[in-house]
């Protein structure tokens, strides 16, 4: 893909790092006041740059900088600013961890979880142009869909491992090339009319869409941090199956094609499947073997709950008050499901 | 819930009940509903519905989890 536009110096530092191979300026420091990292779209945006020299990289970038030493450091740098306000904005909500409770101690997080109300509204009220705008935010996530868990799978063992095993071999295909949830979102983007290529618009992206995709790569990069990238995944399995019935309902609704709501559709089904596999097959079992994992995995739970539902409350906040109808007011009351996509 | 999955090598099947959610089946072939209708299974686990509120029928599609009568 090609590289994003620079948003500040952070990220402006990272495009430059990436292409020329001498000695850069030291990184410039990072301004980002405590608590308000997820809303920093310069220090999202150059994070996101350094996670995918991981993934597919950059065009004109240098083939070798996903090692430099000099990105590795300005990595770590923002990643401790990150994961400082994550661990901060989530102590409320997480309980101290019960590892022999942990799937309900999981559901129970779910359970009180606000909703952003984001899948209502594409259900019912959005248009087609609301419509594309979702799907070309949530495409830089899903044409690279579950690759960063599959960085976790190598620091996984024994029954935990051969479940995310069977997880991703699902999001994969499983076996079937045409079932490759990356190419079913790439036909829901052209039945859209949209650019299917990878990374198209990364300049869209807002901080806190961003900072869902690099949470993500944050747990799963780092062996330490494997118990919340586990937490985070069934979190995100266990709020899938209901919102994509909306999300694909109001596909539908606004006039698009049958391979845009496939993509929804197919989610209806097997995250129903994958919410039980990671919850009991890939949590359950990686606690019960690792119980001092289980306070991680309630962190990775959170994280997504909360980051997740935040990119979406502003999008829907974005589009309420870009209506002047007499559209129900944003009514954030807890449900059984928290509807993050 | 009814049914039961169909394999040739019935002893590879393994069924997990998850509490107030579906049954979790690997190994098979398909699922044979109560009715006989045969539904292929192509994914390694298929949660099969056991609450019947279910629109995905004989799969479930997380409507268990909707508050009763709703
Ligand atoms: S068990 Fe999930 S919908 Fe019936
Ligand atoms: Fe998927
Ligand atoms: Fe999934």
């Amino acid at each position: 893909m090609r590289l994003p536009k620079s948003r500040g110096p952070l990220s402006a530092w990272v495009r430059n790092a990436v292409t020329h191979p001498d000695p850069v300026d030291p990184l410039p420091p990072i301004t980002t006041a405590p608590g308000s990292s997820l809303d920093d779209d310069d220090l999202q945006l150059a994070l996101w740059m350094l996670y995918e020299l991981h993934y597919r990289g950059f065009d004109g970038a240098r083939d070798d900088s996903e090692w430099d030493h000099h990105l590795l450091r300005a990595r770590r740098e923002m990643e401790v600013v990150l994961e400082r306000d994550l661990r901060q904005i989530c102590r409320e909500q997480v309980p101290t961890a019960e590892p022999e409770r942990i799937v309900e101690q999981i559901e129970a997080l779910i359970a009180q979880s606000p909703d952003s109300g984001l899948a209502e509204f594409i259900e019912e009220h959005a248009d087609r142009a609301q419509v594309a705008e979702y799907l070309r935010l949530r495409s830089i996530y899903h044409l690279k869909e579950s690759d960063p868990q599959t960085f976790a799978l190598p620091r996984l063992t024994g029954r935990a491992k051969v479940a995310l095993a069977e997880l991703q071999y699902d999001e994969y295909g499983a076996g079937r090339p045409e079932m490759l949830h990356q190419d079913l979102f790439r036909a829901a983007l052209r039945g859209s009319g949209l650019s299917d290529e990878y990374g198209a618009y990364i300049d869209e992206l807002d901080a806190p869409t961003l900072a869902s995709n690099n949470v993500m790569s944050l747990f799963a990069l780092h062996r330490r941090l494997r118990g919340a990238s586990m937490g985070h995944l069934a979190v995100f399995e266990a709020t899938s199956s209901l919102p994509c019935r909306r999300i694909s309902r109001g596909i539908t609704r606004v006039g698009l094609p049958p391979e845009v709501s496939a993509y929804y559709d197919e989610h209806v089904e097997a995250d129903a499947a994958h919410e039980q596999v990671a919850l009991r097959d890939i949590c359950g079992e990686l606690v019960a073997a690792e119980p001092s994992l289980a306070d991680d995995v309630l962190l990775g739970a959170q994280v997504c709950l909360l980051v997740d539902g935040h990119a979406a409350s502003q999008l829907v906040q974005r589009w309420r008050s870009r209506r002047t109808s007499t559209l129900p007011g944003p009514t954030p009351e807890p449900r059984l499901w928290a509807v993050t996509r | 819930m009814g049914g039961h999955p169909v394999s040739a090598h019935g002893d590879q099947v393994r069924t997990t009940k998850c509490p107030g959610g579906p049954l979790l089946v690997r190994g098979a072939e398909a699922w044979e509903d109560k009715d006989g209708e045969v539904h292929p299974v192509t994914r390694p686990v298929v949660a099969v519905c056991r609450c019947r509120r279910s629109e995905l029928l004989p799969w479930c599609d997380g409507s268990h989890k909707l508050p009763k009568g709703g």
